[in-house]
């Protein structure tokens, strides 16, 4: 077994008993980039490579002082007998959404493509703290906006290292893309209406998003205020039950970060799973839309072997003595896109209002006047997928709208979030611990294949986004490969601040998996380099 | 003619005097900072950055809406407004429209003619203030140092008509901020800035017509002429079969002139929404009552107090009470010497601020303390020393800091007041005046102020005055 095999618990382990160098183990993940990532994205990238195609194309950008600095430190304290860390030598890839001081954060896009963020994230200063090795910076959709990491301005965009001409995912698909191909063990990304599990289901990773203000938003470059989490994808549950310890807590920077005492997620994990009350819905089953012509629901069921990995995953975690409570109704599941796309678009278009050429980030040197300033820095620096946002969000927040569409919207939003507090209530006819759900209704798809339909990814965020409207926590793992050796995921989702709930279920799901036969197939853009 | 009235409507922006900004903890005050000085991630609006709420804007806020007799929202909520601009860093200001912090409220104006005017507060909200823009060599250049700083927007009624009546209501809101102590409300500096909307309509006619907007009105001397000057173009105007149109005027201070600066059609739209950012601003019913009741005493009715506790004339109680610092250091004085409020009031009126005047200092920042005060004029009134020694001791005890028993020892001002030795300078002064006392003698008793005029002279002023008179009526008499 390689270094880049070992999980982040082992590695910080490892470090601090003295049994590996931080050094090496920082080699051996920029090592393991050098290997599988191919060309890093960039803006207008022609890739050079003939293999390109079989890459992972996971970084935009490497921070390798950074690391080495960081790595020395914790090598410092460790030969000094110092505490080192949770995360001692632990290598980490963020995604490039995060500010990351005197360092260029894109957000994957043309209009940062020059942006030094004067100053570092919480989320991830946190980990430096922890003893963490930033290596480097990770694709993503432009402003996190896409469910493919095909709207990326940094191209090539990161692949689906399971099969290198499928998606990783979106928006946080670098993020998974790194994780799976073992480049960092583990990865911060953000989750805004599943950005965070898709990708990690796409790519059979461990990808949690936590409550809303469990994790700072400070230094996260906001997609939607209301629903922005930042969050973890690792290789297994334990890593990022460890990685989340680290995270966790409240920050005076962020007035929307929880004052609640965070608690110890790790040994959360030994607790089983006796007694849980685990709920399957019908309204999971598949992906409800309106039909454009009759303004009628339709829906389409999940795809079979998701459904069937879900209905295992319930098996299985009943055989351990956990309740499964079937048919729990969650009606309002079903407005969870429309919802989104209201909250989301409006709160997007304002985030993106401060993009104006004036301060950082793209310009036109040439501006005849402030308008023309304003109208070419903006046509000429977002991609596609700014765009159409910043016009629906525009359009659905104008004051001449007989309807205020985010009102609207954000009491819908309450009615989602009621489905969860009555499948949750203790005292209610469910009392739920935990629900079980596919995490995607689909695996992966091929590159192109739907990007730019952007209804359809739209509706295939209906399993993730009702998570993010409640401000819920909810992990994704691994749970089999589909006919194509295409990853599964199954989702688990808690009560507010409920993370050990969810990490206990997604543990014990794993501990009883391990031996899965589908569990030592190795992705394919790994079977040529450490086989 | 026809009989016209003016309609006018003030809206102002009041700087509230937090020490930091009202969502980062840059200072509030950076004036003739040099430009981008006084700036963080925050307030020039860094892509990933967050605000985060200053408690004590709040709290000064919440007392402006009590002390304007508004409703304190117990539950306010924060919007952004969106429009591009340079100044702007993120292209929305945090502003609030739906839940503003406070509901109503009004201000009654004291006018010169004893009349009381009420005029009623439309909205009344916390916001940001914006940072600046001017031109430069051709370049136009951007300075975010007042970037963030709290601002409470006060909009009135259309309830002035006149723009006496507008110079009114600004002056007395001025003195009000003041007062209670939640802006510095210097117009020079921009704390305290005011818009008019003016329009006109027959006296009689309720209907509101077609307004203009008058930008910049920084002073109260501005408010008063540019809304003359605006309300006799509108006259003239109708009256010459021309129509008001809806336009936007810049007021020029130095030339006293009104330009067009735009006509105003269709407002833009700044697509509101809540801002997620932040939490709801929750002040519970004690919260609410605890900022109810730090509300000072207000300056009308503190002037009503002085005239009827005090039996100050209503000159005095309005000088006394134009600024609340030195309102406070005559009750602080009278309270020590209670008999004699008037006295107390009369050295309040002349050397008192005549003192404030000459150091610049205000009531609050004097070295000089009521106590100080009350016992320069225990010495005087117990006969101890005289009043021009009283008067050069305010400066003393301002200049020293010691105590003014203390000078008058250190410095023998103290008056004559030992017969025996009085009476010796006495008998000198007669001894020289042979025939001036002969002369009183022979009947010319109005000399008897000559003689107390040369004991004076010879005393250096520190003659007791009545124990001179008694010795030199006896010493005459023989």
């Amino acid at each position: 077994m390689t270094f880049t095999q070992l999980s982040a618990r082992e590695i910080a382990q490892k470090v601090q008993a003295g049994e590996l160098k931080v050094s090496d183990m920082l080699e051996a993940s920029l090592a393991q980039i050098r290997a599988v990532d191919g060309d890093f994205g960039s803006l207008d990238g022609q890739p050079t490579d003939p293999e390109t195609d079989k890459k992972v194309h996971a970084f935009i950008s490497l921070t390798e002082e950074l690391a080495h600095a960081q790595a020395q430190a914790v090598e410092a304290k460790v030969a000094k007998g110092e505490n080192a860390g949770l995360l001692a030598g632990v290598p980490v890839s963020i995604k490039d959404i995060f500010a990351l001081e005197n360092t260029v954060t894109t957000a994957a896009s043309r209009m940062l493509y020059n942006y030094r963020a004067p100053y570092t994230a919480t989320a991830v200063q946190k980990l430096i703290d922890a003893g963490a090795l930033i290596v480097g910076k990770v694709n993503l959709d432009e402003f996190t906006f896409g469910s493919s990491n095909e709207s990326s301005a940094y191209q090539p965009a990161s692949n689906n290292p399971w099969n290198t001409t499928y998606v990783p995912g979106g928006s946080s698909g670098g993020s998974a893309a790194a994780v799976a191909a073992e480049e960092t063990p583990l990865s911060l990304g953000t989750d805004t209406g599943g950005s965070i599990r898709q990708p990690a289901a796409f790519c059979g990773v461990v990808g949690l998003k936590p409550s809303y203000g469990r994790v700072s938003r400070y230094g996260l470059i906001a997609f939607a205020s209301s629903l922005d989490c930042p969050g973890p994808l690792a290789r297994n549950v334990e890593d990022a039950a460890l990685i989340l310890q680290v995270m966790a807590g409240v920050d005076e920077r962020d007035e929307s970060s929880a004052t609640l005492p965070v608690p110890n997620y790790l040994e959360a994990l030994q607790q089983d799973v006796r007694g849980m009350r685990i709920g399957l819905s019908p309204d999971y089953a598949g992906i409800a839309y309106p039909n454009h012509a009759t303004g009628e629901f339709e829906v389409i069921p999940v795809q079979d072997e998701i459904k069937q990995a879900t209905l295992d995953a319930a098996e299985q975690l009943a055989r351990q003595g956990a309740e499964i409570i079937e048919n729990v109704p969650m009606p309002h599941t079903r407005y969870g896109i429309p919802v989104y796309f209201v909250v989301s678009r409006i709160e997007a278009a304002s985030n993106l209002n401060r993009m104006d050429g004036v301060k950082y980030g793209y310009t036109v040197a040439d501006a005849r006047d402030l308008q023309d300033l304003y109208t070419r820095t903006r046509t000429e620096g977002f991609g596609l997928q700014p765009k159409l946002r910043i016009l629906m969000g525009a359009y659905l927040s104008a004051t001449s709208k007989k309807v205020n569409y985010y009102q609207l919207a954000s009491k819908v939003r309450g009615m989602i979030g009621q489905d969860f507090e009555l499948a949750f209530d203790p005292k209610g006819a469910y009392q739920l611990d935990a629900l079980l759900t596919p995490t995607t209704p689909t695996t992966a798809f091929k590159r192109a294949e739907i990007f730019g339909d952007s209804v359809l990814m739209q509706y295939a965020d209906q399993m993730t986004v009702s998570v993010n409207h409640a401000g819920l926590p909810a992990i994704t793992v691994p749970a089999g490969l589909d006919k194509k050796n295409l990853p599964i995921g199954i989702q688990f989702i808690a009560n507010h601040f409920q993370e050990e709930t969810i990490l206990r279920a997604a543990y014990a799901y794993e501990q009883s998996t391990l031996d899965a036969a589908w569990r030592r197939v190795r992705p394919m853009a790994l079977q040529e380099v450490n086989a | 003619m026809k009989e016209y009235e003016i309609i006018v409507g003030l809206e102002t922006h009041i700087q509230l005097n937090t020490e930091t900004k009202i969502f980062c903890a840059c200072k509030a005050d950076s004036w003739e900072a040099e430009p981008n000085t006084n700036i963080c991630p925050i307030c020039t609006g860094q892509p990933g950055v967050l605000p985060r709420l200053n408690a004590e804007a709040v709290q000064k806020g919440a007392l402006l809406a009590a002390a304007m007799h508004a409703e304190i929202n117990p539950c306010s909520i924060f919007d952004r407004k969106h429009y591009f601009y340079p100044d702007l860093p993120k292209g929305f200001q945090i502003t609030q429209l739906f839940e503003p912090i406070g509901k109503g409220g009004y201000l009654d104006l004291y006018m010169p003619d004893g009349e009381i005017k009420r005029v009623r507060i439309n909205k009344m909200h916390l916001e940001e203030d914006a940072g600046k823009t001017k031109l430069e060599h051709g370049q136009r250049m951007v300075d975010l140092n007042r970037g963030g700083v709290p601002l409470v927007e006060m909009v009135t009624e259309p309830d002035l008509r006149s723009g006496e009546e507008a110079a009114q209501y600004l002056s007395q809101l001025r003195e009000l901020l003041r007062w209670i102590g939640v802006s510095e409300a210097d117009m020079e500096r921009g704390h305290l800035r005011c818009d008019a909307n003016v329009s006109i309509r027959e006296k009689g006619s309720t209907a509101f017509n077609t307004k203009t907007e008058i930008k910049n009105v920084n002073s109260i001397d501005s408010v008063r002429q540019a809304i003359t000057q605006e309300a006799k173009r509108q006259i003239e105007l109708l009256e010459s079969g021309g129509k008001v149109e809806q336009y936007t005027l810049d007021w020029d201070a130095d030339t006293g002139k009104l330009s067009m600066m735009r006509s105003k059609e269709g407002e833009a739209d700044y697509r509101y929404f809540r801002e997620p950012d932040l939490q709801p601003v929750i002040l519970s019913e004690e919260e609410i009552e605890a900022i109810k009741a730090s509300l000072p005493e207000l300056p009308y009715a503190r002037r009503r107090r002085f005239v009827e506790e005090y039996q100050l004339s209503a000159y005095d109680a309005e000088v006394l009470t134009s600024e609340r610092g030195l309102s406070d250091y005559f009750e602080e004085a009278v309270a020590l010497y209670a008999k004699e409020p008037k006295t107390i009031s009369n050295w309040m009126m002349n050397d008192m601020i005549r003192l404030m005047n000459d150091t610049g200092k205000s009531a609050r920042d004097l070295v000089l303390k009521p106590t100080a005060l009350v016992e320069i004029v225990k010495l005087l009134d117990d006969g101890k020393i005289n009043a021009a020694t009283g008067k050069s001791l305010l400066v003393k005890v301002e200049q020293t800091g010691k105590a003014p028993a203390r000078i008058v020892e250190e410095e023998g001002l103290g008056l004559i007041a030992d017969a025996d030795s009085l009476r010796k300078q006495i008998e000198t002064v007669l001894a020289n005046a042979p025939n001036e006392v002969a002369a009183y003698r022979g009947g010319k008793e109005t000399l008897m102020g000559w003689f107390v005029g040369q004991i004076m002279r010879a005393t250096g002023g520190k003659a007791d005055p009545k124990l001179t008179r008694e010795i030199l009526a006896e010493l005459l008499k023989e």
